[in-house]
C-alpha cells in the first residue's frame, strides 16, 4: 500500500510541475504539451489506486496469453499491434498529403493541414513509430530467442515501450501544432529530444542486459545488427540535437551548431538514420526472420559479418552526398560520394546472403506468400541500394536534386524494403506470440503482397518520369540564354505522376488495411477456410494402366 | 597552441595514422571469420536459431 501512495504521490508531483509549466508556458505549443503530458499523468496515477485491474482487462480484450512463459512476450505483443496500428496511420497521412500535391484545395486552408505540416507526421509516423515500433518488438523477440534468456530489467522494458509511445505523441502532436526545430527526420523540440534520449538510453539497458545473461555463448549476427542500431541512434540522436532552448517554458531551441556546419551534422545524422535506423536493424530482422521462415540457416554466415563490419565503417562517411553543390567544401562532398559509391557491394553482399538462403528452397517462393512478401523486400533492398549510390554521383546528382526522383528512391527503400520485411516479420509473429496454429489466412497476405507490390511499382515509376521531367525541365535553356520553364510549369506538367504515386499510394493502403484485419482475426484465434496456396493435383481418370487397345 | 594549429594536427592525424588504424582494425574484422578453422564455428552459429524450435512456447 506504501508503494501504491509512494507512486501515486510522483505522478500528482509530475502532473503539477506538467500544468505550471503550461500555465507559464512562452507558447501555444508547449502550454498544449504540457497539459498532454499532465493528462497521462493523470490517468497513469488514476490506473495505479484505482481497484480495477486494467492490465488483465487490456490482457483479455487483445487475447494475450497469460500465465508464466518462457520468454518475456508483452512488450513484443503490444510493440506488433503499435506497428500495426501506426503502419495505417502513416500510410493514411502519406496518402492524404499525396493528394494534397495533386489538389492543392486539400490543405484545406488551416494551418494545422497544410502539407509542411503533415508532412513530417507522414515520416515520422512510418519511420519513427511504425518502423521503430517493429524494431523494438522484433528486437525483444530475437534477442530472447537467440540468446536463450528472458528480457533483462522487464520492467523497464515496459517503460520503454510506452516511453516511446509518448516520444511519438508528442512530436506527431507537435508537428501538427507547428513545433519543429526544421531539422528533417529530427523535428521534434528539445524536450522531446530529451525524453526520447531517456527512452532510448534505457532501450539499450534492456537489450544489453538480455545479452549479458544469455545462455547461448554466440551472440547470434542478427543482434550485432540490432545493437550497432541502438547504439549509433543514440550517438546520432544526440548529437544532431544539441541545442539551446530560448526557455525553459517555451518549445523553441537553436542549434549549437550554425551555418555549413550545422549542415553537416544535419546530414551526417539524415543519412546514418537511413543508415542506422532503416538499414541496419531490418537487416537484424533479415537475419533472423528469413532462415526462420525458410527453415535453412543464413546462406554464408561470414558473408553476414563481413557485411555487418563493412556497413559499420563505411555508411557513417556517406552524408556529405546530400550537400553536392553547396557551401561544403569540395573535398568533403567528394568523400560523401565515394563512401556512397563503396557501400554497393556490401549492401549487395548481403542481399545475396539473405536470398540465396532460400538456394534449394526456391519453390516456397511459390507456395509462401510470407517468403515472397521476403524476397521481395530483398530485391528492393538490392534496388535502392543501387540506385541510391548512382544518385549520389555529382552527375546524377546535379539531375536529381530536389527533384520527385529522390522521393521515389525513398519510397522503394522504404515501402519496398522496410514495409515488406516488416509485414513479413508480423506475419511471422502473430501466430506465435498468440499461441495460434496458423495466421486468420494465407490467401490474404498473398493479396496483402501483390496489392503492395503494385502500389511500390506505380509509386516508383511514376515518381522516376517525374523527377528526371522536373531536372530536365528546370535545367532547360533556350536560345538567349534565359531558363524556358517556371517552377509552376514543371508543377504543372507533373500532375499526370501525382494521380498515379497517389493510386499506388491506395494500392500499398489498401494491402495494409488487408493486414489489420488479418491479425486481428488471428488474434480472436478465427482461421479462414480456404484452399491451400499450393496442392500436386490429382487426375482420377488418368491413374490407371493404359488399356490395350483393342484389335482391329 | 592556437587553433589553427590545433585543427592542422588533428587532420593529419586523421588522415595518416588514423586512416591506417582503422582500415587495419577493418580489414582484421572482415578477415576474422574466415581465418582457417573458423568452418565449423561460423555453421554453428548460423544453425543456432533452430536448437530452440519451439521458440519457448
Amino acid at each position: 500500500m506504501d508503494k501504491v501512495v509512494a507512486r501515486g504521490g510522483i505522478w500528482i508531483a509530475v502532473m503539477l510541475v506538467a500544468l505550471v509549466a503550461a500555465a507559464t508556458a512562452k507558447d501555444a505549443g508547449f502550454s498544449i504539451h504540457m497539459t498532454i503530458v499532465a493528462f497521462t499523468a493523470l490517468v497513469i496515477m488514476a490506473i495505479g489506486v484505482s481497484k480495477a485491474d486494467y492490465s488483465t482487462i487490456a490482457r483479455g480484450v487483445l487475447r494475450m496469453p497469460s500465465g508464466e512463459t518462457t520468454y518475456d512476450d508483452d512488450p513484443v505483443r503490444w510493440g506488433v499491434l503499435a506497428t500495426v496500428f501506426w503502419g495505417i496511420v502513416g500510410f493514411l497521412v502519406g496518402l492524404y498529403i499525396a493528394l494534397q500535391l495533386a489538389f492543392p484545395a486539400l490543405n484545406l486552408g488551416l494551418e494545422y493541414t497544410t502539407f509542411g505540416r503533415l508532412r513530417p507526421l507522414h515520416t515520422s509516423a512510418v519511420v519513427f513509430a511504425f518502423g521503430g515500433n517493429a524494431l523494438i518488438a522484433t528486437s525483444f523477440y530475437v534477442v530472447q530467442r537467440t540468446c536463450r534468456a528472458r528480457l533483462a530489467f522487464p520492467g523497464i522494458a515496459r517503460f520503454v515501450f510506452w516511453g516511446y509511445q509518448m516520444f511519438l505523441v508528442l512530436a506527431a502532436s507537435g508537428y501538427v501544432l507547428g513545433i519543429t526545430q526544421s531539422r528533417e527526420y529530427a523535428e521534434p523540440e528539445w524536450y522531446v529530444d530529451l525524453w526520447l534520449t531517456i527512452v532510448w538510453v534505457l532501450y539499450g539497458a534492456v537489450f544489453v542486459g538480455t545479452l549479458l545473461k544469455r545462455k547461448e555463448p554466440h551472440i547470434y549476427v542478427a543482434n550485432w545488427f540490432y545493437l550497432s542500431f541502438i547504439i549509433t541512434i543514440a550517438m546520432l540522436h544526440i548529437l544532431n540535437n544539441l541545442a539551446v532552448p530560448v526557455s525553459w517554458t517555451g518549445s523553441l531551441s537553436y542549434s549549437a551548431f550554425s551555418g555549413v556546419q550545422d549542415a553537416l551534422v544535419q546530414w551526417w545524422y539524415g543519412h546514418n538514420a537511413v543508415a542506422f535506423f532503416l538499414t541496419v536493424p531490418f537487416l537484424a530482422m533479415m537475419y533472423y526472420f528469413v532462415p526462420k521462415q525458410a527453415q535453412r540457416p543464413i546462406y554464408s554466415y561470414r558473408l553476414s559479418i563481413l557485411h555487418f563490419w563493412s556497413l559499420i565503417f563505411l555508411y557513417i562517411w556517406a552524408g556529405p552526398h546530400h550537400l553536392h553543390y553547396t557551401a561544403l567544401p569540395d573535398w568533403a562532398q567528394t568523400l560523401g560520394m565515394v563512401f556512397s559509391v563503396i557501400l554497393w557491394m556490401p549492401s549487395w553482399g548481403g542481399m545475396i546472403n539473405g536470398l540465396m538462403t532460400l538456394n534449394g528452397a526456391w519453390d516456397k517462393v511459390r507456395t509462401d506468400p510470407i517468403i515472397r512478401m521476403m524476397v521481395v523486400a530483398l530485391a528492393f533492398y538490392g534496388m535502392a541500394t543501387f540506385e541510391g549510390p548512382m544518385l549520389s554521383v555529382k552527375v546524377v546528382n546535379s539531375l536529381s536534386h530536389y527533384t520527385d526522383w529522390t522521393i521515389g528512391h525513398v519510397h522503394a527503400g522504404a515501402l519496398g524494403w522496410n514495409g515488406m520485411i516488416t509485414f513479413a516479420a508480423v506475419y511471422y509473429l502473430v501466430p506465435r506470440l498468440w499461441n495460434r496454429e496458423r495466421l486468420y489466412s494465407l490467401r490474404m497476405v498473398n493479396w496483402h503482397f501483390w496489392l503492395a507490390t503494385l502500389g511500390i511499382v506505380f509509386y516508383a515509376s511514376a515518381m522516376w518520369v517525374a523527377g528526371v521531367t522536373q531536372g530536365l525541365m528546370w535545367r532547360e535553356y533556350g536560345a538567349d540564354g534565359y531558363l524556358v520553364n517556371s517552377f509552376v510549369d514543371t508543377v504543372a506538367a507533373l500532375h499526370p505522376m501525382y494521380l498515379l504515386r497517389a493510386f499506388g499510394g491506395v494500392l500499398y493502403l489498401a494491402g495494409g488495411v488487408l493486414m489489420v484485419v488479418n491479425v486481428w482475426r488471428t488474434i480472436q484465434g478465427r482461421q479462414r477456410e480456404e484452399a491451400p496456396m499450393s496442392s500436386a493435383p490429382y487426375d482420377a481418370a488418368a491413374d490407371r494402366p493404359i488399356a490395350p487397345a483393342p484389335a482391329e | 597552441m592556437n587553433d589553427h594549429s590545433t585543427y592542422e594536427t588533428l587532420r593529419h592525424l586523421a588522415d595518416s595514422w588514423g586512416l591506417l588504424a582503422m582500415l587495419v582494425v577493418f580489414v582484421i574484422l572482415c578477415a576474422w571469420p574466415f581465418r582457417p578453422g573458423a568452418r565449423s564455428r561460423n555453421q554453428e552459429a548460423a544453425e543456432a536459431i533452430f536448437k530452440d524450435d519451439k521458440d519457448g512456447e
